[in-house]
């Protein structure tokens, strides 16, 4: 029923450990499949980002921006997306994320429902922090 | 008695909003671990021999692993 990956409250000896869902970065900027690049590529800059995830009128993933793809060349958002970005739930602990993480040589994963709808983006960065301060 | 049957989450949502008691039947210390908010243990091993002592007035959910 995956009760946890949707938010569910959870109760026990672990139930207090960090989970990815905690450390998501929810303002991820997000846009749609037939959003004009160079338009997008402005926005997600004057916001501060490198990244933009490409979602559907239910907020389902369908890709990600980042890049030289976001600066790059293509005329939408779905010209110029990587499809099916690896994610994780949000309930999966931040330490097996950090190890994760570290063993694909990644600094970021996207964090979904198990049903594909975004949480936000998690930073390697922000998980190492809250892990030592968490210590 | 109504037979059991597989449910979805808002339903699980829904039953528990109106009082239905919730099961988890996995060994004792995975309950210990971690479980669903409200939930009690009874582990499969047991739930035959404590099956009398379950609540007769309300719905009852039972659940295992919840991750998928």
């Amino acid at each position: 029923m995956d009760w946890f990956a949707s938010g569910g409250r959870r109760e026990g000896r672990e139930a207090s450990r960090p989970r990815a869902g905690d450390v998501a970065r929810a303002d991820v900027p997000t846009c749609r499949l037939d959003e004009r690049r160079a338009d997008l590529a402005a926005r997600v800059r004057a916001a501060g980002w490198s990244q933009c995830v490409v979602v559907d009128d239910d907020r389902v993933v369908l890709g990600l921006l980042e890049g030289e793809a976001l600066d790059g060349g293509a005329a939408t958002a779905a010209d110029a997306m990587r499809e099916g970005p690896t994610t994780i739930r949000p309930h999966v602990t931040l330490d097996d994320t950090v190890k994760s993480l570290a063993a694909h040589r990644r600094e970021q994963v996207l964090v979904t429902t198990s049903d594909g709808r975004l949480v936000g983006l998690l930073r390697r960065a922000d998980a190492e922090r809250r892990l030592s301060t968490a210590a | 008695m109504t037979m059991a049957r597989e449910i979805t989450r808002e339903d699980v949502r829904r039953l528990l909003d109106e009082g239905a008691y919730l099961v988890e039947v996995l060994p004792a210390d995975e309950y210990e671990r971690e479980h669903i908010a409200g939930a009690v243990s009874i582990p499969l091993a047991r739930l035959g021999r404590e099956a009398s002592r379950l609540p007769r007035d309300r719905a009852i959910v039972v659940y295992c692993y919840d991750y998928q």
